[in-house]
């Protein structure tokens, strides 16, 4: 509900809400440009003193202002012409025109009215009363988010406009509420629909007969500061009677120009204060610092917008494309999908397709927005979870484990949990088993015991329908054909052969990157921003599952570099390893920061073998700060597969490489990249002391080997937990 | 063209005996002072300097009618005085006429016509124009001070 309260609104009034927040930001720098622009008076000038000066050099003077930047301005009627001008309160010179700063006017009549008048004034407002609207839900979902208010400020994840959106708005959230807050007590004001306290001193008749009394003579002239002096306008000549009138800060009053007198005093009610107050601050004049921050955290409103806009239109491509998607009330069946990316959507369209054919009425929806109570007909619920990292929930499905867990009153109707993931990472299907342990805290009922598909599998997915179609007693046996993900197109420039004469046929591709559009460039998707580690997806020919491989270059570099070795009967490695200079592949990117070298001058033990060389040579490459890197290599012969044996002497003499140590296990003593860290492991133990990470990149075996030979030498768990040793494992 | 057919409260207060009422014509003309719309009020004081009434005030919102200094400190900023004789403010450059029916009494007796302008940004001008109503002033342009560059008063 919140969500749609947020979303709604925002998608509206973008255009408006824009509008405003860039003319403000614009107009926030005026206060400040005048604040600067303007010579200030002296600290100890009266208003009698500034007075006199503009009087000496116009005699005909009619009225002087001062705005809360200082600049003072001057109005006058001289041999029968009107006219201004920005005045020096030092000397009284005339110093400027006091015609509004460029851009000023419409600047000013865009923001409040549109110009159009009283209607787009009221425009305006509704514009301000959206803008408090979606700051107001966005801080109860950001606060959702982040898990807590008190975690307002903790890190964000997920994909970049989510994040960005996130991040931007929390620091924008309490001047987009004053900003909007203050612009509507104005625009009510305006309307008078905030009372107009009277701030005029009640007319009064000064005694006529008498001469005019030299200013510095007038008491109330004398004793008011400049500083302090918001409007003094002149008797006129022409009006016997007539009186001085003195506006400050602090109230206004009417005086006798013969006899000095107060002849009468108003003070501003506490509402009239307020309303000085709100235009203060949202105006910035007189408080030209607040304006500017206000105005700063206004021009993120474009980004806020764009990026709120994605992640709409990402939900929408997901969702829209559910057929026949039944109203949650009336649903027998609801499919919740935990997951950020199209590819556990394309399975739960499967799913509810299949469902739908045996004659169910479905609903399928993210797991964001689960609402038992919205689903009163709900017989069964089926999660489909994909996981994030190391067993974390993707973005979009944050929290809503906590949810669960925390049911007063679990759901009626059963459950089942279909969990996405990676074998070959550590904590395959790590977020479906979170559902599943939090659902059973709840004492929510397990319709059948969790399933989990590897890679896409589509038989794994198969398999799953088949058990689910025997607790439903329908007949379900459902082919899922992957979707073929969005990819872009790379050209081989060059292939280097290593390994065949030891078996193990291994090539170094390097590929152009692909064209990169603008608005890939802003947003630092695709191949906009990579590095070494990150992974590509390569979709082979004849598939449309991608096969992921480590890069061994970053953006910098100008191009892209994997290490791919031949396997037998291998589809994707087959195809990626026949290609020649000039031939094209398909792939796509998918950023894998967590296996990076950790930012600092620290050094980093590099441990890899066979085609794992790969991220770590690209780590090598980028290392241009010179930071002592030191790398385990092992291969199976010095002539045959030794990868990147070209580059090794260059990089150590330009200090790209501190150390190299290689292992083979075919040549002489069979030797492994383990054996050579423990005839290291001194010292191993004296740069992990240092404060090094240790980064490993290999098969599975190769990695569980390395880990037991460091566990010999130091606690890996006590670096892992730090940080400090992660794994990248195939 | 603004058009009160009406029979002002002011003249028929002012002189009740007299019916006679002749359509009179105020024509504005703004200078370009290159500001935003000004508001103008109109408004008519005795011999002895009283106010007397109103007839007209260019200008909406009641919250700036503290800036037409004059207007506002005869009346006390009572908004009564101008209800159903409020127009919309005026442009620099631009004129603005108005038609009233007013009691032939009111001239050649020392009633005088006040016209206070005000911008937003700028300075307030109280008498801007001032206009002693007499027959030998009608259909002469008098010249104002400062927003207004003259007015012309005719039957």
């Amino acid at each position: 509900m919140l969500r749609l309260l947020h979303r709604w609104p925002g998608l509206l009034a973008l255009a408006l809400v824009v509008l405003l927040s860039v003319t403000g930001a614009l107009l926030s720098l005026y206060p400040a440009a005048e604040r600067l622009a303007v010579p200030q008076a002296e600290s100890q000038l009266s208003v009698a003193d500034l007075a006199t000066r503009v009087a000496q050099a116009h005699p005909g003077v009619e009225q002087i202002r001062r705005a809360p930047s200082g600049r003072v301005v001057a109005w006058w009627f001289e041999n029968g012409t009107p006219g201004a001008a920005v005045i020096d309160p030092a000397t009284g010179a005339e110093i400027g025109s006091p015609d509004p700063a460029f851009g000023l006017r419409f600047l000013t009549e865009l923001h409040r009215s549109l110009f159009l008048g009283d209607g787009g004034r009221i425009t305006a407002a509704v514009g301000a009363g959206l803008m408090l609207l979606l700051a107001v839900s966005g801080a109860v979902l950001v606060a959702r988010r982040m898990g807590g208010w008190n975690r307002w400020f903790a890190r964000a994840r997920g994909p970049l406009a989510s994040r960005l959106h996130t991040e931007l708005a929390r620091l924008a959230i309490g001047g987009l509420v004053i900003s909007s807050l203050t612009g509507l007590w104005m625009t009510a004001s305006v309307f008078s629909l905030i009372p107009d306290a009277p701030t005029d001193p009640t007319p009064a008749m000064a005694q006529t007969g008498v001469a005019p009394l030299a200013l510095s003579a007038l008491p109330l002239l004398a004793q008011t500061p400049a500083s302090a002096l918001k409007e003094l306008s002149f008797p006129s000549p022409d009006l016997p009677g007539d009186t001085f009138k003195l506006t400050t800060e602090g109230g206004a009053a009417r005086i006798d120009p013969g006899t000095g007198a107060v002849l009468s005093v108003t003070t501003p009610g506490w509402l009239e204060r307020i309303g000085a107050l709100m235009v203060m601050v949202h105006t910035g004049r007189g408080a030209a610092t607040l304006g500017l921050i206000l105005g700063l955290m206004s021009a993120m409103v474009p980004v806020l917008g764009w990026s709120g806009f994605r992640q709409w239109q990402g939900a929408r491509r997901y969702g829209a494309r559910i057929k026949g998607n039944a109203k949650p009330a009336k649903a027998e069946t609801v499919i919740l999908v935990a997951s950020e990316g199209g590819t556990t959507w394309g399975f739960a369209r499967s799913l509810h397709d299949g469902l739908r054919q045996a004659g169910q009425k479905v609903h399928t929806g993210a797991i964001a927005s689960f609402e038992p109570n919205r689903t009163p007909l709900a017989q069964r619920y089926i999660i489909l979870a994909a996981t994030y990292g190391e067993g974390a929930a993707p973005t979009a499905a944050r929290g809503v484990a906590e949810r669960i867990a925390t049911l007063r009153k679990p759901p009626k109707a059963p459950l089942a949990i279909l969990g996405f993931g990676d074998r070959s990472f550590a904590h395959f299907c790590g977020y479906a088993e979170t559902l599943r342990t939090a659902a059973q805290q709840a004492g929510w009922a397990a319709l059948m015991p969790m399933g989990t598909v590897d890679r896409q599998s589509a038989q794994d997915f198969t398999r799953w329908s088949r058990d689910l179609g025997a607790v439903l007693d329908i007949p379900l046996d459902l082919t899922h054909l992957p979707e073929r993900p969005q990819t872009e197109t790379l050209t081989l420039i060059s292939r280097r052969d290593y390994g065949a004469e030891v078996q193990a046929p291994t090539t170094i591709l390097r590929f152009a990157p692909p064209k990169v559009s603008l608005s890939q460039r802003l947003t630092g998707q695709g191949f906009a921003r990579f590095e070494a580690g990150d992974l590509i997806g390569i979709v082979p020919q004849g598939s449309n599952v991608p096969r992921f491989y480590s890069l061994a270059s970053s953006a910098q570099d100008g191009f892209v570099e994997i290490c791919v070795r031949r396997h037998p009967g291998g589809l994707c490695s087959g195809q990626l390893t026949e290609l020649q200079p000039g031939d094209t592949v398909a792939g796509f990117l998918r950023p894998n920061p967590d296996f990076r070298p950790k930012p600092g001058r620290k050094p980093v033990i590099l441990i890899g073998a066979g085609t794992g060389i790969g991220p770590l040579a690209g780590f090598i490459r980028a290392n241009r700060r010179r930071r002592p890197l030191h790398l385990y290599f092992g291969a199976r012969s010095p002539e045959s597969d030794l990868l990147y044996d070209a580059e090794f002497p260059r990089w150590q003499e330009a200090g790209h490489l501190a150390g190299l140590t290689t292992a083979f296990s075919r040549a002489g003593a069979r030797h492994y990249v383990q054996d050579a860290l423990r005839a290291d492991a001194d010292r191993l133990r004296k740069l992990i002391a240092q404060g090094a990470q240790i980064m490993v990149c290999g098969g599975r075996d190769m990695a569980a080997a390395v880990r037991a030979t460091l566990d010999d030498i130091t606690e890996t768990a006590d670096l892992k937990a730090e940080g400090r040793y992660v794994e990248d494992v195939y | 063209m603004k058009s009160l057919p009406t029979t002002l409260a002011l003249s028929t207060a002012l002189v009740p005996g007299l019916a006679a009422a002749t359509p009179v014509t105020f024509t504005t003309q703004m200078t370009n002072y290159g500001g935003d719309g000004a508001y103008v009020a109109y408004y008519v004081t005795d011999a002895a300097g009283s106010y007397v009434g109103s007839l007209w005030m260019a200008g909406g919102k009641a919250k700036y009618y503290k800036h037409l200094a004059g207007w506002y400190a005869a009346t006390g900023g009572n908004t009564a005085q101008v209800d159903g004789i409020t127009g919309a403010s005026v442009g620099a450059g631009r004129n603005l006429t108005i038609t009233l029916d007013l009691q032939d009494a009111l001239f050649d007796a020392g009633y005088v016509l006040h016209v206070d302008s005000s911008v937003e940004k700028m300075s307030d001008q109280p008498n801007d124009v001032v206009i002693p109503l007499t027959s030998a002033n009608l259909g002469k342009p008098v010249s104002g001070k400062r927003y207004v560059q003259s007015v012309t008063v005719s039957k």
